[in-house]
């Protein structure tokens, strides 16, 4: 689906008194619904699938747009930059991440916890297969730098952690 | 029409596919490697992936990298460019596999062309004169061999099935070093495409490389889109290409053209494709066929107004071909220049930042390159930076425009060919036209 199409349909939910808007198309489908909450803040919500995909479908995860729309200021390229010391874990692969094993699994860390080299910290998804990406240093998880079902690409800090 | 197209490629083809995208407004998708985050097409596409280090192995040639970066960008279709994964059967399989469309040709048609036994074979059926030989892969019976050899008529060459593009061959003038070839061709062959399967052909001692453009729709229809003549070369690597090749004919032309057509139709060849010929003595002799879009491909689009890229994707597209033989007329005399970062003298490869870029112009005049003022040249990737491409109404205007465009080009922080470039383009043989594979060679010697 298209991201001026979902930033469209933004548009519409924001101007009017419409709470929640569902759009099919083909494989894929797109929920928008605003949160009950005084601030009044959209969350588009994403669709993620830990079973195997099967063979021609598309991916039905809508990937977090900022993070691959190539902006103009090629520091950031579009993603949240930390400032937060400590040793960035990056990834090894292209994919999709997700921080548990499983949809209704809790995830595999939690900001804080304290991590050990080996430690699985994410899973990656790429061509129907999942690698667990390991901790390459002892010490606290202290950030979080992605988020669950986010497409990822080579050398992306994902963690931080603190020795 | 492709919706999103991922560029599998980097530098100057990179851009090449881009600005065919957004013409036909189609969303693009850049891969790169580490050290490519600074390509300008990589600026410009709409989406960009990183998928490795910087070298190839880890990322323009690996596979799973660029399917799970088109998976995770909703691409519909991948284009290879050049070189990297562009032939590689594997590669289009898994491409089209995993639900994406491949720019470009079949896998069992690359295949085919890949084996270079079998290509001579096919093209063999289809009525394209190829070189006299051993018409199919060499045994182990000594004797057969020698006495094949014998009737071919020395000097003969031994070429690796799964080599291309002048890799494993070795030529053979007499009898006496004939087996002994036949074993070490064979081992290279086997250490470099793991493939030991040899072939034997007539070696010609002077013949100018002439390939034929194609373009086919899959379904059983091809045209020609004329000659280019790429004798101008050193070890292999083409230097100068022009279209349409000095001396030939239109009846030539035709001849030729008709027997590749019917060889693509007959293979229902989908995309770009060139056949490679070694001409001599007014006789040509089919080599190999190469299943891409080439590096010389802008010769041809200059002389026939015809742009291939874009055809490529409206074929992968299946958008009805439109594209009729007799619509197909040739104009003036294009030339290309392939200006390499490297030593005049040396020709060892020449990295660094490029300080400072003025681009030629004026009528005629084309540049094909992704290089700008405090662009990085990378080390890890191969030296060419750009094309120079002029066209005229005449070969000679064409000549004349390369010239002055070879005298304003600056690219200034690191070594170019540009000054070759102006010596060949100065050089009376040239000027004169048809010389052949070797000249280059002969006259960097002196």
């Amino acid at each position: 689906m298209d991201i001026r199409k979902i930033k469209k349909l933004i548009e519409l939910l924001e101007e009017t008194s419409i709470t929640e808007i569902e759009i099919k198309e083909g494989e894929q489908l797109l929920r928008l619904s605003r949160q009950q909450s005084q601030t009044g803040v959209m969350t588009p919500v994403h669709h993620f699938t830990h079973t195997p995909l099967p063979p021609h479908s598309q991916s039905q995860t809508i990937p977090t747009a900022a993070h691959l729309i190539a902006s103009s200021d090629q520091e950031d390229n579009g993603r949240a930059c930390s400032a937060t010391p400590g040793h960035r874990v990056k990834s090894p692969m292209v994919g999709t991440l997700y921080t548990s094993p499983s949809p209704d699994a809790p995830p595999f860390i939690t900001v804080g916890q304290k991590v050990k080299v080996g430690d699985t910290l994410c899973i990656i998804e790429a061509m129907k297969m999942f690698n667990e990406i390991e901790a390459d240093r002892t010490g606290t998880l202290v950030e979080i730098l992605v988020s669950n079902g986010e497409p990822v690409e080579y050398d992306q800090a994902l963690f931080v952690i603190q020795e | 029409m492709l919706n999103k197209i991922l560029i599998a490629n980097r530098g100057e083809i990179a851009l090449r596919i881009l600005r065919a995208c957004k013409e036909l407004g189609i969303q693009t998708v850049a891969v790169h490697s580490e050290v490519d985050k600074d390509l300008l097409h990589v600026r410009l596409a709409d989406e960009t992936v990183c998928i490795g280090p910087a070298s190839a192995q880890k990322s323009y040639l690996n596979i799973p990298a660029i399917i799970s970066a088109a998976e995770i960008t909703d691409a519909v279709a991948i284009h290879p460019g050049y070189g990297f994964l562009s032939e590689n059967a594997a590669f289009a399989e898994i491409v089209e596999q995993s639900g994406f469309r491949f720019i470009g040709p079949r896998a069992d048609t690359i295949r085919l062309m890949g084996d270079k036994v079998s290509a001579i074979a096919t093209m063999k059926k289809a009525g394209v004169p190829c070189v006299p030989g051993s018409d199919g892969p060499l045994t182990n019976d000594d004797l057969k061999n020698l006495k094949m050899a014998q009737q071919i008529g020395y000097p003969v060459i031994i070429k690796a099935s799964g080599g291309g593009g002048g890799r494993g061959m070795r030529v053979v003038h007499t009898e006496s070093n004939l087996l002994n070839a036949i074993a070490l061709t064979r081992s290279e062959a086997k250490a470099a495409f793991n493939n030991s399967m040899v072939y034997m052909e007539k070696f010609l001692e002077n013949p100018r490389h002439i390939e034929f453009q194609v373009l086919g729709d899959g379904q059983g229809h091809a045209v020609h889109l004329g000659e280019r003549d790429c004798s101008m070369q050193r070890r292999h690597q083409k230097v100068v290409e022009e279209a349409n090749a000095p001396e030939i004919t239109d009846s030539m032309r035709k001849k030729i053209g008709e027997r590749v057509v019917k060889a693509c139709c007959e293979l229902k060849y989908r995309g770009a494709g060139t056949f490679e010929f070694l001409y001599q003595e007014n006789a040509f002799y089919f080599i190999e066929m190469n299943t891409r879009i080439q590096v010389e491909h802008p010769v041809t689009e200059m002389i026939t107004g015809i742009d291939l890229i874009k055809e490529q994707i409206k074929i992968a597209s299946d958008i009805p071909f439109c594209l009729k033989q007799k619509d197909i007329t040739f104009s003036g005399h294009a030339i290309e220049c392939r200006i390499n970062a490297e030593d005049p003298k040396t020709f060892m490869p020449s990295p660094g930042t490029i300080r400072l870029l003025h681009q030629p112009g004026g009528p005629g005049i084309r540049f094909d390159s992704h290089i700008y003022s405090s662009y990085v040249v990378p080390p890890h990737y191969d030296s060419m930076i750009g094309k120079l491409i002029s066209h005229g109404s005449t070969r000679e205007e064409a000549i004349a425009r390369m010239k002055n465009a070879l005298d304003e080009i600056i690219i200034d922080g690191i070594k170019t060919n540009i000054e070759l470039h102006q010596r060949i383009m100065r050089d009376k043989s040239f000027i004169h036209g048809g010389t052949n594979i070797h000249y280059l060679e002969t006259i960097l010697k002196e």
